[in-house]
């Protein structure tokens, strides 16, 4: 029994959520082994073979998976599927793009977002928006997942597995990488972030919601999230989304700032360590899950809680 | 071009959902169902490439029980032209969903296949990659724009920090992502006349496709609950609190 990791990386580096899901992969018993598929990747390859617990790295080259994209990075998983008891997959954006490929073409199902791991075979994850939790049991041979990253620790460093080469598979071409924007900017990632300081409608503009939040974030080194109702507002990007359909997070500390706290909203962010909530409605369904709630007009509280950190 | 786009009944997200005493599932008696809402999003995206004179036709299809039909009906008042119901009373898991779609695909010859990227009850995000996996087709999951010009589609998707551009051959399968569009309110002439729009049922044996499912559901829980702590009173309380007492800043 061993389980294929599939890491997550830029090719230069490894994506933090890679090592919460080796650990994931060692809780399903057995030897684990990361795949590093990329193009001019040997560095993200020699950092996958540092990580403890793992005894083998797959390294493939090719210029079509420079990008990620699922139809190439799929046809490499599944043509060394066989040898696998476990495929794992982080369940970010990239992870949930490929995973499902994968599974379809081994003709096996997916389980979504695995929180934790009760046996080999049998798996919790949330539904309904984490209003549920579901425990489930796979009845195929090969159990391709993808890992909620903040149900598992990241795994340490001070392995030193072997690096295996392999040929890249031919892949269909029908795919072309046109670019990207990636918002350049110096705060820690959402998901791997110690401190979140996250907006929501009240705060509404987009020049307000910067000119409140950005500050605050500054001062506590913590990275910016928004509520679904302020992303759809425009007043903050789509990738800062935290909620069931955009980021699960759960950084030491959550200050939710003129957020009401839909149910949706919650599910992405109730497993923080401590949460701090601020709105000047007393009824706000957030304060029912905050350690801290501030009941005051966002306006000035946050510049005040800015100027005395 | 023809359209395919998926559509599926799911418990209304406005809904706030049970866990069933016996703990086998969720309680969906008598709550309110409605069209999942990225699918509505894809319906809306496939109605303005129609408006845009790009689609020829839009065909609705949605995989479950009879009620399905009322979320067809739906699609169509949106602006789909005429709908599919694979029926069936079985729980449809996404890899016998996919199945299904193949092969009403391979019937029907689309140039585009769109779908919602997840759906609100499961919270999978698996069919439309699915169903690109097992049709063959290159996919484009999240997307936030779609164009579709000689034969290709260039899609713009959401990706973790940001937006990634991809363009691909069709057909093709592309999942919706919140910002693709608003999608419309239907208005009531067009529920009447979404009522004369033609409706096809078959069903899974009709397609030839085994839609046992290969996942078990053993138990479902109610989450642990989080306990409301403290209010306090002003920011120089907050702040002493988080350094002393929580000691996270």
């Amino acid at each position: 029994m061993t389980t294929l990791v599939i890491a997550e990386h830029d090719n230069a580096s490894l994506k933090p959520a890679t090592l919460n899901t080796v650990t994931a992969a060692a809780q399903c018993g057995g030897d684990v082994h990361v795949l590093v598929a990329g193009h001019n990747a040997a560095a993200a390859a020699a950092a996958a073979a540092h990580i403890a617990g793992v005894s083998k790295v797959l390294h493939i080259e090719s210029e079509t998976l420079a990008h990620g994209v699922a139809e190439n990075l799929s046809a490499q998983v599944v043509a060394m599927a066989s040898s696998y008891s476990h495929i794992l997959f982080p369940a970010t954006a990239a992870g949930k793009n490929v995973a499902p490929r994968v599974a379809a073409k081994l003709d096996v199902g997916q389980l979504s977002d695995v929180t934790k791991v009760l046996s080999p075979d049998t798996f919790e994850r949330p539904i309904y928006a984490g209003n549920a939790i579901a425990t489930v049991q796979s009845t195929d041979a090969i159990k391709v997942l993808t890992v909620r990253t903040t149900g598992f620790d990241a795994a340490g460093q001070g392995g030193n597995a072997a690096i295996d080469t392999l040929a890249a598979v031919a892949t269909p071409g029908t795919t072309t990488y046109l670019g990207s924007e990636i918002a350049k900017n110096d705060r820690p990632e959402l998901t791997a972030a110690k401190v979140i300081v996250s907006g929501g409608r009240a705060l509404a503009s987009n020049e307000q919601f910067m000119a409140i939040m950005t500050p605050l974030a500054d001062k506590l080194g913590a990275a910016l999230g928004a509520s679904r109702a302020a992303v759809d507002a425009g007043y903050a990007p789509n990738d800062w989304q935290v909620g069931q359909t955009g980021k699960i997070v759960a950084p030491q500390l959550y200050i939710a700032v003129g957020i009401s706290g839909a149910i949706q909203h919650l599910a992405g962010m109730k497993d923080s360590k401590v949460i701090v909530a601020i709105n000047k409605d007393p009824e706000a369904p957030i304060f029912s899950v905050a350690d801290y709630g501030l009941e005051a007009d966002l306006f000035t509280a946050v510049p005040e809680l800015t100027a005395a950190l | 071009m023809k359209i395919l786009v998926a559509v599926k009944r799911v418990v209304d997200y406005n809904v706030k959902v049970r866990v069933k005493s016996d703990n086998t599932g969720v309680d969906t008696a008598n709550v309110k169902m409605s069209m999942n809402p990225f699918d509505e999003i894809a319906i809306e995206e496939a109605v303005r490439l129609k408006e845009k004179g790009i689609a020829s036709e839009i065909i609705a299809v949605s995989c479950g029980v009879a009620q399905c039909q009322e979320t067809l009906r739906t699609a169509m008042a949106i602006g789909a032209d005429r709908a599919v119901l694979i029926e069936s009373n079985e729980e449809l898991q996404p890899l016998a969903v996919a199945k299904l779609l193949k092969a009403l695909v391979d019937k029907e010859q689309p140039g585009l296949i769109l779908l919602g990227k997840q759906a609100i009850d499961d919270d999978c995000n698996q069919t439309g990659q699915m169903l690109a996996a097992l049709a063959d087709l290159p996919q484009v999951a999240f997307a936030s724009k779609v164009e579709i010009a000689d034969g290709k589609a260039t899609v713009a998707r959401e990706i973790d920090g940001g937006l990634e551009t991809l363009s691909v051959t069709l057909p093709a399968v592309v999942t919706a992502d919140l910002r693709l569009n608003e999608p419309r309110y239907v208005t009531l002439p067009n529920i009447m006349k979404a009522k004369k729009k033609p409706m096809e049922i078959v069903k899974p044996e009709d397609l030839g496709i085994d839609v046992s499912p290969r996942i078990k559901t053993l138990k479902v829980n109610e989450p642990p609950k989080r306990s409301a702590g403290v209010k306090v009173a002003d920011v120089a309380t907050l702040v002493a609190k988080l350094k002393t007492e929580a000691k996270v800043i």
